[in-house]
């Protein structure tokens, strides 16, 4: 592996290799007082960040740090030629400047991509940290691996995500891994969030929740973000709530073993119950503590090539 | 001007070839083993003899950004593209929505005197779609192609007065047909690929939704409309329906409309990026279908330089457009030739005749006779070439087609009987 941009394309070999990766790093970590592993000692990680994202940052800076890599945070505002530096000049630079792998989460989809055409030469991986409505390919692969603690193993299984599909970088992301490694998906969405021709996608769509809550293995929520409740996406926030919101009444809908997981931020009340968020079902938690164990895994299979795990 | 001697060509690629004598920029003798006398002789034997092209749709970016293109190197693009005359669109800064950026342009275009290039006024002021620019006083001026192409009139009661006004101008309102409550942050064709790309869609309906309108209120006023670079199948679908009904529309459509679709979107380079955006496969398809068949009317280039920093970025930051002068032919060739749809008067009825008649142009898109201008260009069938966007003369340098290689190749471009562009060189007046 030499970058990670997309969770389409990448085969379920790598995926899951990935996968175990971050499940060896958990239990090497577990019960240790001093989380660091020499791994990538002398290794330079750059995380670019075009977008304002705490939760994410800090997660592969922890990932970073725990793998005694020299961490550096860029948080940069504007995106844009005209704004400043471009982003081909800023990423040249870090490049130059010896950063081995650069973390970017960028407003423009396809920004991690044209970063990594300008940095093969440099030999500088680029980790796709969310890139508009396109990706984010770190968020399914803790998705799979909070699943595959829950649930044993993800193929066979049926998982619904519910939301805003159409800009979700977490939804593209998680259709493709789940997907490939071999789960059900089904998008639940009013038609005005679901994206063009998705009936091409392999997945199958809903617009009734409650029909499909029975039937699953665990459900995805995505968040709706301020500005789609005032897109005339749909007509109000509590008419989405009461046809999407996850709901205790739903959650009892749901099988006994079934997941409930949310990539955060979450709107309580919105489109999940508070105590549906807060209950036993719910690995939400869950989901950001393997969050840096899946970067750290990520960071290894990209940066540590020959070196073993711990 | 010395007397020329076109050797061995076919005009519209018909019949035996045949010598053309050229004198005081006409054409003054048509026949086999001409006796050159003193004349300056090309040899282009075997070469297809059409009429010189014209571009309704040029974007040659002065005043404003000569770091992109000015009008001398459109110009020598141009020439070198078998252009001889380019409508140059009125998105530059300052805008030309009055007579002096028009007369201005017009004025640099005869300075430089490798093609006719004629300016198109805004419709509206600073293309700000609220009020009529002067269209009358452009019009005496010289302007009878009036558009704020890059952006729509979308305002319906708007379009309907500039339709009307220039009934008594007679001139033509081209529309970009885009609107834009249905194109807010748009990023590329409203499909399975740029849905799964995460790239926000520009939806076909934002394109034919403006020309049913448009075609709507042409008869109503009984004004002519031009429908800019088509680039949908349901826009064909509307034209085709609107001259049935007898509706004064005509059309145009891009090359890259015709070669290009959006499977382009992967790897998100955006030279690639243009507005309208490319299209599905499908799309080239009946478009394809739609030239030959004459709905829609001839090709435009919508030639769009930008700057290197515009197009090197990422996609939602990059300027939309590309360049268009030196493929048109060969991209007209590959798309419509090659496949049987168009013979060489059909060529030449796309590139030259129609779109001289749509903007009113005397002196260009004539026929191929005796005592007619000698506004003509011939093009070597069986040439191919390898594009190279650095070596084209264009200043901007990045283009969808690098490295691509093309079928057919313009060889030598005559404006009123002086040679402009010959074999890859553009020729001064002397």
């Amino acid at each position: 592996m030499k970058h990670l941009l997309a969770t389409d394309g990448l085969d379920a070999d790598t995926a899951t290799a990935v996968l175990d990766t971050a499940e060896e790093l958990k239990h090497v970590l577990l019960g240790r007082e001093v989380k660091k592993l020499p791994t990538l000692r002398g290794r330079t990680v750059v995380t670019m960040f075009y977008e304002a994202s705490t939760r994410t940052r800090v997660s592969f800076e922890i990932a970073g740090k725990w793998m005694s890599a020299d961490v550096i945070n860029v948080s940069a505002s504007g995106s844009s030629v005209g704004k400043g530096e471009s982003l081909r000049d800023t990423a040249l630079t870090l490049a130059a400047a010896g950063a081995d792998c650069v973390i970017v989460r960028h407003p423009a989809s396809g920004a991690a991509h044209r970063l990594a055409g300008w940095l093969t030469e440099a030999g500088t991986s680029v980790v796709n940290a969310g890139d508009g409505t396109h990706e984010h390919p770190t968020q399914a692969l803790l998705d799979a691996a909070t699943l595959r603690e829950r649930l044993g193993d993800i193929a066979g299984r049926r998982i619904a995500i519910v939301g805003d599909v159409l800009h979700s970088r977490v939804a593209r992301s998680n259709v493709h891994l789940l997907t490939t490694l071999g789960a059900e998906v089904v998008l639940v969405a009013p038609p005005t969030l679901l994206p063009a021709h998705v009936d091409r996608w392999p997945v199958t769509v809903s617009h009734t929740l409650d029909a499909e809550l029975p039937g699953l293995d665990a459900v995805m929520m995505l968040r709706v973000q301020a500005e789609r409740m005032h897109g005339g996406f749909f007509p109000s926030a509590r008419e989405y709530s009461i046809a999407y919101g996850l709901s205790e009444a739903r959650l009892r809908a749901l099988p006994e073993h079934a997941v409930v997981l949310h990539p955060g931020p979450m709107l309580r009340g919105m489109e999940i119950a508070s105590a549906v968020a807060d209950s036993q079902r719910a690995a939400i938690t869950q989901q950001v503590a393997n969050g840096v164990h899946v970067r750290m895994a990520v960071l290894y299979h990209l940066l540590a090539h020959e070196e073993e795990v711990a | 001007m010395t007397a020329l001697v076109l050797r061995g060509v076919r005009p519209y690629g018909e019949g035996d070839p045949v010598d053309v004598r050229i004198e005081d920029g006409l054409v003054a003798a048509i026949e086999p083993g001409l006796d050159a006398g003193d004349a300056e002789v090309v040899e282009a034997h075997g070469q297809v003899l059409l009429p010189g092209f014209v571009d309704l749709h040029t974007h040659l970016r002065e005043p404003g950004r000569e770091d992109t293109e000015t009008i001398a190197t459109g110009s020598a693009a141009a020439a070198l593209g078998g252009y001889t005359a380019v409508f140059a669109m009125a998105n530059t800064d300052p805008v030309a929505d009055n007579a002096v950026v028009v007369e201005h342009v017009w004025r640099r275009g005869r300075e430089v005197g490798l093609v006719d290039v004629h300016p198109v006024g805004a419709v509206t002021v600073g293309l700000r779609g609220e009020k009529l620019a002067e269209l009358g006083t452009m019009a005496a001026a010289g302007v009878r192609v009036f558009s704020d192409d890059g952006h729509c009139v979308h305002d319906p009661l708007l379009m309907r007065r500039a339709l009307e006004y220039s009934t008594a101008l007679d001139a033509v309102v081209a529309q970009h047909a885009e609107e834009p409550r249905l194109t807010v942050g748009a990023q590329a064709h409203e499909g399975e690929r740029a849905a799964r790309l995460g790239l926000a869609g520009w939806p076909a309906v934002a394109e034919e939704s403006i020309v049913a309108r448009d075609c709507l209120l042409a008869r109503q006023t009984g004004a002519r409309l031009h429908v800019c670079h088509v680039s949908t199948a349901g826009t064909a679908e509307i034209l085709r329906w609107a001259k049935g009904q007898g509706i004064e529309v005509s059309a145009e459509v891009t090359p890259h409309h015709l070669l290009l679709d959006d499977d382009r979107l992967a790897g998100y380079d955006p030279v690639n990026k243009v507005n309208p955006p490319l299209r599905t496969a499908a799309d080239t398809k009946v478009l394809r279908d739609a030239l030959a068949e004459g709905v829609v009317d001839c090709v435009a280039t919508d030639h769009a330089p930008h700057a290197a920093q515009d197009k090197d970025c990422e996609w939602s930051a990059a300027r939309p457009g590309m360049l268009g002068l030196q493929t048109a032919l060969p991209v007209v060739v590959a798309t419509m030739v090659e496949p049987g749809l168009l013979d060489w008067r059909g060529v030449a009825r796309v590139l030259s005749e129609r779109p001289a008649e749509i903007a009113g142009l005397p002196g260009h898109g004539r026929p191929i006779a005796v005592g007619e201008p000698a506004t003509l260009t011939l093009v070597d069938p069986a040439a191919r070439w390898t594009v190279r966007g650095a070596e084209l003369a264009s200043i901007a340098a990045n283009t969808p087609y690098e490295g691509m290689e093309l079928p057919g190749r313009v060889v030598t471009t005559l404006l009123r009987g002086r040679i402009t562009a010959h074999e890859g060189m553009v020729r001064e007046r002397e």
